[in-house]
Parts: C-alpha cells; structure tokens; sequence
C-alpha cells in the first residue's frame, strides 16, 4: 500500500498540521486526522503484528470494528493505554503512539517464525499441547506463551488521570449519529422530550462523514440539533453497554484528543436511564475470506471511501475491488471521483446490475465478473493479487497496492441484543436483523436491516483452486483464526457456535467479532451443511468496544475506594500515634506504640496497664440498637436464646443471636432501660445484619408485636474504662449515679451524667477487669475521652487498642463471633451451654438445635489449648492432628480459631476447635506449622481469673 | 440495573436501594418445636428455585426499609408486580 494525501477533499483541516510519532518516527498530520489516516497519508502500511502468528498487519476498517490497527498511546508516566484502535486515535500535536506485539522491531518480528510454523498450531493448539506434562506449565509453557501471544503491554505505574462520572435521565435516547440516527433527532427535537444523542466519533454524521453530497444536509441538521433546546449531544461518547429498564452506560472521552489536557477529567461515565431508546449504530462491512486478505493493504472498501472523503487520504495509487456485493462498487466509484486511481473490480458475481458496470466503464476500469482473488503477494504490503475465474481457470496476476473487500454488511445489533431484544436472520442480508423489542426501543437504519447500498451475493469463502486445508484465509484478523480452523473444529464434533468460537477464539477478541462473527457463522454453517440458523449464536455482551478501568473505577479510589467510618475519638487517636486497622468500614485504633515499641511490646504493655492499674478504650463502633414499645421484651425473648423477659429495668444481660438454622450469628450485652426500652449492642460488623434480621422477623412473622427499632451504632460515642481503678476514677466525674458495688452491681446500667454530659452508663466489661462502658452522645466523645485521659493520669491510665482487647478477652475466654465461629457453631460448640435458655419454648434457631446433625456426637467444639512450649505461639487457623506420625494427608481434627502471647500470664494462650473438644479434656494435641510439630493440652477456655473474682469488686 | 416498585412508596425505584430476601410465603411455623425433623428441614433449606416466575421477598433497605413480596421472572430477570407483605400470594 503507498497511501497519499490527496490534493483536495476531506473535513480534515488542512490549515491546522499536527506533529506527532509512531513507533519513534515523526509525522505530520492534519486537525480531524484519525492515527490511521495521518499515518497511511504518509505512507504507512503496517501498523502492527497479529497475535499468533505475528504476522504484519495494516488497517482493515475505519472505525470502532477494527481489528488489525491496534496501538498503544503514551501520555506520559501512567497514562499508557494499550489496545487502541489508530482509527480511532484522533491525531494531534505531541502524539506518541507505538505498535505493539511485535519484538525487536515492527519490520523485523521474531515472533513471525510462528507464521512459518502454522501448520503446527492449529485450532486448539494450546489446549491440545500444553496439555502435559503437568508441571511443565507454570514454568516453561505459559510464560513462553505469555511472551509470544497477547496485546498491547498493561501499564505498570498508577493511574494519575482522574475520571468523573454523572447519571443522566431523559426520555429519549438515540444511540448513533449517522443519517439515521440525526433524521430521528431532528423529528424528536420538535418535542417537548427530553433527548439525548450519544456518538463514538468527534464529529455528528456517521456514514454521511464519508459522501460529499451530504455535507450540506449534515451541517444543516448539526446546527438545527446544536440549536435545540431540549437536545444534548455527546461526542466523542461510546454507549458500551445496555442495561435492564433502558439503563445504558456510556464513556465520554473529554481530553485524550487535545494535546494538553491539563487538570480535566480524562474521560466520563454516563449513567443515562432513558424512557425510550432509539439504535442508530449502523451496520459493519464484512470482510471477504481467502488466502492473504491480511496483506497490509487489504481492507473493507467502505474504509477506504472513509479515508478519501472524510480524510482526504488516498489508501493506493492503484486500487482494486474484490467485491460480492454492490457497495464496493459505489465504494470505488467515489474514490475514482477523489481521484484515486482504480485497476480493476473483480466480483464472484457472474452477473451485476446493468448500471454498475456503465459506470465501471465510465470510468474506465476493468471488470471481471465471476472472478475471485486466489492469493496476494507482498508481505508488508500488497503489489500483486492473483485471481482465478471461480471454476479456478483462467489464473493471472493483477498489479495493485491495495484491494479493497466489499463482502456485504452486518447490521450492528450488539446493544440491541444486549437488550434481549430477539433476533431474525435474513438470508438475503446474510445477517441477523433485530426482531422483537424487550425493551422500550427500536432500531433504525443500517442497524435495522435497512439501507440503500445495494445488494450481493452471501459466501462463506472464496473459491479457490488451491488445496483449501493449506492457505491462510483469515476470518478473525485480530486473534488469527482461519477458514480452515473453523473447518478442523467442525471435524472434531464441535457442532455449536459457542463451543466452535471457544474452541477456536473466533470472536473472542477485543473487537469481538465485529467483522468476524458472521463470516464465521457461514463456514461453520457450510462445513456441516446446516442453515446457520441451525448453528446458534454467540451473545453480545458488554462493553461494545473495551473501557479504561478509570473510567468505570471513576472516583471509587484510593481513600475514596469505600467510606472510611471514624469515631468521634479516632483524631485524638490519631495524634496519638495509634496504629490503626480496618473493622467492617471502620478505623479503629489497633495499639497505641510508644517511641522504640513494636506492636509486641506496646500489646504487653496495654494488656498489663488494663489488669494492674486502668486501660481506655474507644468501644464507639459496637453496633447499638433501641428497642421500643409494649412488646419489647416479648420480642427479644423470640430474638435470643436466653430468657429476656424476666429482666428488671437497670439490669444488662448478654444476648446470643441464632440464625433459624441454629449457628451461631451476632452476641452482645445489652441492658433494658425501662419495661418497653432495650439498648442492644452487637458486634462491630455485625450491627446492620443483625437490624436487618430483626426487621425480618418484626416485619413479616410477628407483625402483630408493637416493636420499633432504630439504630443507634453512630449516636454514641462509647468509652470503656477497664481496670481495678476504674470506679475510682469515674466517683467524682459522675453525678446522679451510686457506683458502689452494691447500688451498681456487675451487669447493671444506670443513667445519669458525666462531666455534666447525659449518659447511659453500662457496668460491664469484656476483659474480667472491673470495668465500666461510658456511651455519651457521640458529639461529646472526645471531649469526654480528654476529660477522663487528664483525670487518670494518677491512676497510670493507658489507651489500649483492639489488640490488647482481643488478648484481655481470651484470657478471660470471651469468644468473638466470627473470629471463633464461623456460620457452623452451634452455642453448644462454643461452650455457651449457659446462654440458651432451655424452658423457653421457642426462640430463633431453637428447633435446629435438636437436629440429629446437631445433637450428634464428635462435632467439633471450642476448647482452650497451653502449648507444652510456653513460648510459642500458635498461629491462628493452624489445623490439629491426634497423630503426627501419621501418613499425609492427615485426618485433621480442629483448628486454632484464636490464639496470642499474655503478658499477663507470661505464656501463650489459644482457643481452638477440637473435634469432641469438651472430652479431650487433658489430651495432648499436635499442631503441625512450618518447621515444626508443636505439642499442646486441651483444657478450659478460661485462662484468668476462672472464679470472676476480679469482675465482682 | 432494574427499576423495581416499592408498594409502599409507591414508586420505582433503583435496585441499589433494595435488598433481596429470598423465596416469598415460607412461613415460619408457629410452633417450630412441634416439625418433625423432615418438616423443619424443608422450612429451613427446601426452595422452589423455579425457571421463570418467583414469588421472592425484597426489602426497600435503603428508602422506606419495609419488606414486600415480588414476581418476577428468574429468566428476563422483569418484575411482574410487587406487593406488600401480608398480601396474598400473586
């Protein structure tokens, strides 16, 4: 091919040259040039290499369908986007694009020894090889593969662009601005309707961008459009997807065009629901399918008026058509009238309308009917093809430097089809056109089946005389599939498209087959003798053309990814040095270090603060919910497992949540206030499931009980005061309040203030210190937390973290759900006989706990284990054997569910899920971890304090 | 995403604003204690999981948060009607 820029024509601004390189190389294109015409403008004819057999290629379409042309564009650190299609790369100054898929150089590609080889990798080459042995793959035939196959190369850096996002809501939605899309514009903009219209290019008009003799209809009905006031236009916008209830997504490039984007938006994400949506999208040419069609130079005949009449780029000095359909003809007429020269058309047709060849002739061209192209010579461009008659006489070799393929149009049903609108096939199109709508939305135009360029003859392959399993006639240009791989597939008893297109990746490339599908279809449907309708289709899904993951991420990133939930006390934290961990969305400190501490040493020294002298801790993210009415009490008597009604107004009882199938679900203390007014706590994670389930129940089984829930997990800011010195520094903060052991027992609530702030003051801790839980309204918080910090400095205050509180719990055997259950614990494994409350006659998850599997012996259950080595400490999930000595893989008993060094005991602790677990008291178990077997005794889940004796002081 | 109508508010809806909660009408026995083992597995695990039209629960969490029943088909993924809880079986 030696493409040139013709003297005339075009909208490109010829005024307005743009600088940019390929591959290293400067070029200089216009304003409205597209990477593909700037470069074949110049000259250029190969743009990149095939994906298998790495193969040169040049560009096949003009558009969003191209498969070949692919590029990368590099703006800079970050900002590489591989993948691109150079049609619809828009040429401007300081573009820097590169090829891809090709190593050392695009002329000079290794990789092209795969072409020679081609015979050996047939369809279901990687499938049928690579196959064994096993162990030869990770290391030796996927990376191999890795390195030879594949795209354009993922960036490395992070992303720096930024990328917005919009909902849109309108009643009419039109999807494509060619003639069809513009004519339903214009009629709607007449209405009181809203209206959107979404086009991919940078400019409205689609085809009519290719035919001079629309330019004035176009910029007439551009400015009518631009004029309306109930009409937005999106360019330079892709409608990617096509979602229920006339939900459409689409991408809006904003500056990837403009050679400096500044600080802009790089692309948009429009959310657009749309009542009614109108598809415009026109419809694809189809390539023709024999040997060489993949010479750079090669490309759809509709392409080439593109780059003449829109670009002013002439794809050859001499032209020939290779056509079955009467398009190609109009196609080449056109490029004669820009003054491109034209050699020959050839059509399989032996017969074509009488006014074609009158024009042929005008122009005086040589025709051959009932010809095909047999072969093409030239590696990195055409110079020759060779045609046959289609009976294979009468050979000879036809001089060109490119050959345009006019095998007839595929309607673009993709965002039809994604709506589930059905389809029809039409055998005279050789297509499917859209049929019956799921949606409110209709097609019009190419898209609908409907046009005006003619007609022509349906194929699946060109004749040809040579031996048919031996040439490479591509039919998918951009994952190299070939006639005769779709061939050998049906050979081997593949009889449905979706298996054939895995099978062969016919279609499953980026482009997904948007010039390949139908072509492949047709061979199939040739190879086994059945209608293609017999053969099924393959489904349009989205994205229509692939999207940057910035677009879609768009502000969901970094701190922005998911909401970050602070206490009101997190700052001071913060300025603190706390370290901090994440907790169902919430940041929670997990320990304070000191200057020279690690996370084991500051642990220790919390964990000792809390039992010698006094700890503070923000419990501000447990879960709270109120519980009001008359039947309060009745209610959460159904919700637990204990009994709830019996208990008196000021009192706190710890409440175990079952789900109906008798596991193990939320736990938490919580306190009645009054005869109708609870303050549940559940855990951190927990606390909106566990509303939810009870609004379940509230709500659709017992909507006869007068209960309300509200949550109040945000509203409170808790701070738990845990040690022996704890009462004595609360006293003279306390107003309205005897904190005496016998007016404020263990598991007691009272309400009063502090510091002269309202407060529910709960008498309960999670450590086995004596300890108090301070919930405030969470504006006073941190006040409150300063407050109390100055106050206990006598005492040797310490904040401790969520470490320490999980280390302090298990001494004192405290599980915590979801750490030491895991959906499958029953309260009977996990030691809770004493929380079910066996008189009631019925509570959530009651029935289940009668269960055979449930009641049956040798479940596993929760025990505490002292490793015989004092100073190790277990890892957490390490499984449990009885027997090390015997034979991998061993029958694995339990498992380590939590386990930590304690300061306080000066030895490491565990809990752990033991099959039978609460026989095996004594038992020494093994627990295999990297290195070594470490041995440990099964005993009590209480390692402090077993009597509570701290607790009731 | 679906637009899906909440009875209560009388309005539609995205889905995001709403939670599935499963098959509709399996009530929960008034008297669990007296299922035989077979009874109570079937209240607890046994579900319909039809082709096509589903009597299912959603709960509008993020508006009015009120539970009601849908039909809707399993393979267009459309909504026939809602209603809300309590209401016969559509």
């Amino acid at each position: 091919m030696s493409g040139y820029r013709l003297a005339t024509g075009g909208r490109v601004d010829r005024t307005a040259p743009a600088q940019f390189s390929f591959d290293g190389q400067s070029y200089e294109g216009l304003a409205g040039d597209t990477l593909a015409s700037a470069l074949i403008a110049n000259g250029v004819a190969v743009f990149g290499r095939s994906f298998k057999y790495h193969r040169p290629r040049g560009v096949l379409g003009s558009g969003s369908e191209e498969p070949n042309a692919l590029v990368s564009v590099d703006r800079g650190p970050g900002r590489f986007t591989p993948n691109l299609r150079a049609t619809n790369v828009e040429v401007h100054d300081r573009l820097t694009a590169v090829s891809q898929n090709r190593w050392p150089s695009l002329k000079t590609d290794f990789g092209a020894i795969n072409d020679r080889l081609g015979m050996f990798l047939p369809a279901g080459f990687y499938n049928k090889t690579f196959m064994w042995p096993r162990s030869f793959w990770d290391k030796l035939y996927e990376p191999a593969i890795r390195r030879m196959a594949g795209l354009g190369e993922a960036p490395t850096e992070i992303d720096p662009d930024i990328y917005a996002a919009t909902y849109a809501h309108c009643d009419l939605l039109i999807i494509g601005a060619g003639p069809a899309g513009i004519d339903a514009a214009l009629e709607a903009a007449g209405t009181n309707k809203r209206i959107v219209l979404i086009d991919d290019q940078n400019e409205l008009g689609g085809g009519a961008l290719a035919d001079p003799s629309l330019f004035e209809w176009l910029e007439r009905s551009v400015k009518a459009l631009v004029d309306a006031p109930n009409l937005t236009i999106l360019t330079r916008t892709t409608a990617f997807g096509y979602y229920h209830d006339n939900f459409i997504g689409a991408v809006q490039r904003l500056t990837d065009h403009l050679p400096d984007g500044g600080n802009a938006a790089r692309e948009k994400l429009w959310r657009i629901r749309a009542g009614e949506v109108i598809l415009a999208q026109g419809a694809i040419e189809r390539p023709l399918v024999f040997e060489g069609n993949d010479t750079p130079g090669v490309m759809l005949a509709s392409a080439a008026r593109v780059f003449a009449n829109r670009y002013g780029v002439a794809v050859g000095r001499s032209v020939a058509l290779m056509a079955s359909h009467d398009s190609g003809w109009h196609d080449v007429f056109a490029l004669a009238k820009a003054g491109e020269g034209i050699t020959a058309i050839l059509d399989i047709r032996e017969a074509v309308d009488d006014v074609l060849l009158k024009q042929a002739a005008d122009i005086g061209v040589a025709v051959k009917l009932g010809h095909s192209v047999i072969g093409v010579s030239g590696r990195h461009g055409v110079k020759a093809i060779e045609i046959a008659r289609n009976d294979g006489t009468g050979k000879m070799l036809v001089s060109c430097d490119a050959l345009l393929m006019a095998g007839g149009w595929t309607p673009s049903v993709h965002l039809w089809s994604q709506s589930k609108g059905s389809l029809r096939w039409r055998d005279d199109l050789g297509a499917y056109v859209p049929d019956k709508p799921n949606e409110k939305v209709r097609c019009v135009g190419a898209c609908a089946g409907t046009w005006n360029f003619g007609s022509g003859l349906v194929i699946d392959e060109l004749p040809t005389p040579k031996d048919q399993a031996r040439i490479k006639a591509f039919v998918d240009f951009q994952n190299d599939v070939t006639a005769k791989d779709i061939r050998l597939a049906v050979r081997e008893g593949f009889r449905s498209i979706e298996h054939i297109k895995r099978y062969t990746t016919n279609g499953m490339a980026t482009d997904q087959g948007k010039t390949s599908n139908l072509n492949g279809l047709q061979i199939a449907s040739q190879a086994m003798a059945r209608p293609v309708t017999d053969i099924g289709l393959t489904t349009f899904r989205p994205p229509y053309t692939p999207q940057t993951f910035g677009a879609l991420a768009g502000h969901a990133k970094d701190a922005l990814f998911q909401p970050t939930r602070k206490t009101n006390i997190d700052g001071w934290a913060e300025e603190n040095g706390a370290v901090f961990e994440l907790v169902a969305q919430w940041r929670r400190a997990r320990y304070f270090p000191k200057a020279g501490e690690d996370m084991h040493a500051a642990v220790n020294r919390e964990c000792l603060a809390v039992r010698e002298r006094l700890g503070i801790f923000d419990a501000s993210t447990l879960g709270k919910i109120e519980v009001v009415g008359p039947d309060a009490a009745e209610f959460l008597n159904r919700m637990y497992t204990n009994p709830w009604k019996a208990l008196e107004p000021g009192r706190c009882r710890y409440g175990l949540l079952l789900k109906e199938d008798g596991f193990i679900t939320d736990d938490g203390v919580s306190a009645r206030l009054a005869p109708d007014r609870f303050h549940l706590t559940t855990t951190t994670g927990g606390a909106a499931r566990v509303l939810n389930m009870m609004e379940d129940y509230l709500q659709t089984e017992w909507p006869d009980l007068n209960v309300w829930l509200t949550s109040t997990t945000e509203q409170y800011a808790v701070i738990a005061l845990q040690g022996p010195n704890a009462r004595k520094l609360l006293q003279p903060l306390v107003q309205g309040i005897d904190l005496s052991a016998e007016a404020f027992p263990h598991m007691a609530i009272r309400e009063g203030t502090i510091c002269g702030i309202p407060t529910r003051l709960f008498r309960v801790s999670f450590t086995g210190e004596l300890g108090f839980e301070i919930n405030v309204p969470t504006a006073h918080g941190r006040a409150l937390w300063e407050r109390i910090m100055a106050e206990g400095a006598q005492f040797g205050i310490t904040p401790y973290g969520t470490e320490a509180m999980h280390v302090l719990r298990a001494e004192k055997g405290y599980i915590i759900v979801g750490q030491d259950t895991d959906g499958t614990v029953t309260p009977y494994d996990a030691g809770l006989d004493w929380a079910v409350g066996k008189k009631k006659p019925d509570f959530v998850g009651r029935r289940s706990l009668a269960r055979p599997d449930i009641v049956a012996s040798g479940r596993k259950q929760l025990v505490g284990l002292l490793t015989d080595d004092p100073n190790v400490v277990l890892e957490e999930g390490a499984q449990i054997v009885a027997d090390p000595n015997q034979p991998i893989p061993m029958k694995m008993i339990g498992h380590v569910t939590s386990s930590y060094w304690s300061a306080t005991l000066g030895r490491s602790i565990a809990l752990a899920f033991v099959a039978g677990g609460q026989g095996r008291m004594g038992e020494t178990l093994h627990i295999p971890m990297p290195g070594k077997t470490h041995t440990a005794k099964v005993g009590g889940m209480v390692f402090y304090d077993p009597e509570g004796t701290r607790l009731n002081v | 995403m679906i637009l899906i109508h909440c009875p209560y508010c009388d309005e539609k809806r995205p889905e995001i604003e709403f939670s599935y909660g499963g098959e509709a009408h399996i009530a929960r026995p008034p008297d669990p204690s007296a299922q035989s083992d077979n009874e109570w597995e079937s209240y607890l695990f046994i579900r319909a999981n039809p082709r096509g039209r589903h009597n299912e629960r959603w709960r509008h969490i993020h508006g009015c948060g009120r539970f009601f029943n849908a039909v809707r088909d399993t393979v267009s993924d459309k909504f026939e009607t809602t209603y809300k809880a309590g209401e016969p079986r559509q």
